[in-house]
C-alpha cells in the first residue's frame, strides 16, 4: 500500500549539535498518529524538516511518492499558535483565507468562493459567529481554532499540527478531537505533536516516540510501551497499569513529581 | 489663502510641498510592513548608513544630481542590511547590538567622508550636508520627479504583492510551507524599505529619516484593525506631517526640515496613543475605571 507519509534517514543539526538523528517514519494514510517526546526531542523540528522550512542535513520525505515540493497542495499545516502575533491588524476570516493563498499562487486575490470556503471552515471549528472579530481579542483555544480552520479550507490529504492542545479549555479540545476523527472517516492523514501521553491511547491510532533518535514508531496498541516510554524520556516517567484487565499497555502514566514539568510541557 | 495661492503657483513651494507628500506617502505605506514585521530599528539602520554612499558617490562622480547621490545611498543602505544579516547568522552577537555596530560604524564613516569633503575648496560640494537634516526648501522639479517615478514603482509593487506581503509579515513559516519564496519576498520587501529611505533623504535626511517609517504607521494601527486601512491611515498621516513640516520649515530661514516634520508627526503619534478608540490610553483608563465601578457596584449589592 502507498504510504501517506515516508522519512528517510532524516538528520538535522543545529551548528554542530543533532536535534534529529537518522529519523525514519513511515505511516499509512487515514491515521492519526501522535509525536511525543521530551523537550529538545525535535518534534517541531521533525515538522519543519518535512516542510522544508529547516533544512535537514541528510535525509528525504515523501508524501504520497512524491517530495513534499510537488505536494504542497496535498499538506495542510497548523503552526504553534505562539509563532504569530496575535495583534496584527486583521480579522478571524482574514486568518482563514491566508489558507488558500497557496492554491491562488501569485497575485490572484482572494475572491467569494475562497471566502465560502472560509466561512465553511469556522463553522466546523465553531467560530463562524467571529468572522469579523479582530485576532487580538480572541481567547487562546479560539486563536488555535481559527488556526484549524485555515488549515482546513487548505483542502489537504496530509495535516501536520504542531502543539493543538496546549493550552486550550476543554470545550476546544473536545472541539479539536472532533475534529481529527472528522478528518480520519475522510481518509485524510493527520500528524500531531502532543504532549499529554494520558490522551494518546483514547485520541490517536499511531504514535511515534521521538527523542532526537526515534525510539519507536506505529499503531498505539504495538509501540505505547511503558518499555518504550521509559526509553524515550529516560525513566523520568512512572506508570500505573490499567487494572481492567483490558492489557492494552499503560493506561496512565505519570510524571515522576521532580521532572513534571520538563515531561509535560513544551 | 496666499498660503494656498502659492502652494499652486510658487514653484518651489509647490516642488516642496509635492515632494514631501510623496515622502510621506511612501515611507508611511513601507513603514507598516517594517513596524509589524519588528524591523523599524532596520530602517534606522539603513538610513544612517545611507550618508556615506551619498558622499561617496559625489566623491567618485563629482556630481551633484539627487539620483546619482540617491543611488550611492540606495547601495550604501542595502550592503548595511546584508552587513547585518551576515553578522547576526555568523557570529553569536544578538540583533540589538549588530544594529548599533552597523549603524554607528557606517555613519560615523560618512562623517568623516563628509568632513574630508567639506575642506575641499570646491564649491561643487556645498549643500551635501544638507542630507544630515534635510533640506526642503532644495528641492527642485527634477527631484520631484525622481520621487515620483521611485515612489510608484515602490507602491506598485506592494500592490501586486499585497497578499504576499502580509502572509509575510503574520505568518512567515506558514508562507514558506505553502510555497511562496519567503527568502526572496523578505529580500523585496526590505529593498522597497530601502527605497522608500532614499525617497526621503533629502527632505527629512538620514538621522531622522526612520521617524518617518516608524511614526505613521505607529499612529496609524491605533486607529483601526485592518491592514488595509492602517497603510491608508499611515500614507495619510505620512503625507500630512510631511507637508506641514516642509512647509513650516520654508517660511523661515534656517529651519532644518527632517527636525519639523518629525515634530509634526510626533503631535499625530501623540495624539493617536492618547485618543484612539479601543487602544488609546485615555480610552483604556476610562474602560478600567467603568470596569472598577461596576464591580464595587456589584459587590455593595451582593453584600446587603
Amino acid at each position: 500500500m502507498q504510504h501517506a507519509i515516508d522519512v528517510t534517514d532524516l538528520t538535522v543539526a543545529y551548528q554542530d549539535k543533532p536535534v534529529l538523528w537518522d529519523v525514519d517514519v513511515s505511516m499509512p494514510p487515514g491515521v492519526l498518529m501522535a509525536v511525543v517526546g521530551p523537550n529538545g526531542a525535535g518534534k517541531t523540528t521533525m515538522i519543519k524538516a518535512i516542510l522544508g522550512l529547516v533544512r535537514p542535513a541528510a535525509g528525504q520525505t515523501l508524501i504520497y511518492g512524491k517530495p513534499y515540493r510537488e505536494q504542497r497542495k496535498a499538506v495542510g499545516y497548523v503552526p504553534q499558535r505562539g509563532s504569530v502575533d496575535w495583534d496584527f491588524p486583521t480579522t478571524v476570516l482574514d486568518v482563514v483565507l491566508m489558507g488558500r493563498y497557496g492554491s491562488l499562487g501569485w497575485f490572484r486575490q482572494p475572491g467569494k468562493h475562497e471566502r465560502a470556503q472560509a466561512l465553511a471552515a469556522l463553522e466546523k471549528v465553531g467560530m463562524a459567529q467571529f468572522a469579523s472579530r479582530q485576532i487580538s481579542q480572541l481567547s487562546g483555544g479560539q486563536q488555535q481554532r481559527v488556526f484549524l480552520a485555515r488549515a482546513l479550507v487548505q483542502d489537504a490529504q496530509v495535516y501536520f499540527m504542531d502543539e493543538p492542545f496546549v493550552g486550550v479549555d476543554a470545550v476546544t479540545e473536545r472541539a479539536i478531537v472532533g475534529l481529527l476523527q472528522e478528518l480520519r472517516a475522510a481518509g485524510k492523514t493527520v500528524v500531531v505533536v502532543h504532549h499529554d501521553l494520558q490522551t494518546v491511547p483514547e485520541y490517536f491510532d499511531w504514535v511515534t516516540l521521538l527523542n532526537v533518535q526515534k525510539i519507536a514508531s506505529g499503531p498505539v496498541a504495538e509501540v505505547f510501551t511503558e518499555e518504550n516510554l521509559r526509553r524515550t524520556y529516560g525513566g523520568r516517567v512512572a506508570f500505573l497499569s490499567r487494572d481492567d484487565g483490558t492489557g492494552s499497555g499503560p493506561a496512565l502514566v505519570l510524571p515522576t513529581p521532580a521532572k513534571q514539568s520538563s515531561a509535560f510541557t513544551d | 489663502m496666499e498660503l494656498l495661492n502659492d502652494l499652486i503657483f510658487n514653484y518651489t513651494l509647490r516642488n516642496i510641498a509635492l515632494g514631501s507628500a510623496l515622502l510621506g506617502i511612501i515611507s508611511g505605506v513601507l513603514g507598516c510592513f517594517a513596524v509589524l514585521r519588528r524591523q523599524a530599528l532596520l530602517g534606522d539602520a539603513m538610513a544612517h548608513a545611507a550618508l556615506p554612499g551619498i558622499v561617496l558617490a559625489f566623491m567618485l562622480t563629482g556630481l551633484r544630481e539627487s539620483l546619482v547621490l540617491l543611488v550611492g545611498a540606495a547601495l550604501a543602505g542595502w550592503l548595511a542590511a546584508l552587513l547585518l544579516l551576515l553578522i547576526i547568522r555568523q557570529t553569536r552577537i544578538k540583533e540589538d547590538s549588530a544594529l548599533g555596530i552597523v549603524l554607528s560604524v557606517f555613519f560615523g564613516f560618512g562623517m568623516l567622508l563628509l568632513a574630508a569633503v567639506q575642506r575641499q575648496p570646491d564649491a561643487a560640494q556645498a549643500g551635501l550636508s544638507k542630507f544630515l537634516f534635510g533640506q526642503a526648501a532644495s528641492l527642485v522639479a527634477g527631484d520631484v520627479l525622481v520621487m515620483a517615478v521611485l515612489g510608484a514603482v515602490a507602491l506598485l509593487f506592494v500592490g501586486l504583492f499585497w497578499k504576499e506581503f502580509k502572509l509575510l509579515s503574520f505568518d512567515p513559516d506558514f508562507a514558506a510551507a505553502v510555497g511562496f519564496p519567503t527568502r526572496v519576498l523578505d529580500v523585496g520587501l526590505t529593498a522597497l524599505t530601502v527605497l522608500a529611505i532614499v525617497i526621503g533623504l533629502q527632505t527629512v535626511g538620514v538621522v531622522l529619516m526612520s521617524a518617518m517609517l516608524i511614526a505613521p504607521a505607529v499612529a496609524a494601527r491605533q486607529w483601526t484593525n485592518r491592514l488595509s486601512t492602517m497603510v491608508l491611515l499611515s500614507a495619510i498621516f505620512g503625507a500630512g506631517a510631511g507637508v506641514a513640516g516642509a512647509l513650516i520649515s520654508a517660511t523661515g530661514r534656517g529651519i532644518a526640515t527632517g527636525p519639523t516634520i518629525v515634530l509634526c508627526i510626533s503631535a499625530v503619534v501623540l495624539v493617536s496613543l492618547l485618543l484612539a478608540p479601543g487602544r488609546g490610553l485615555l480610552w483604556t483608563w476610562q474602560q478600567q475605571r467603568r470596569n472598577a465601578r461596576r464591580m464595587r457596584a456589584e459587590l455593595g449589592g451582593g453584600s446587603r
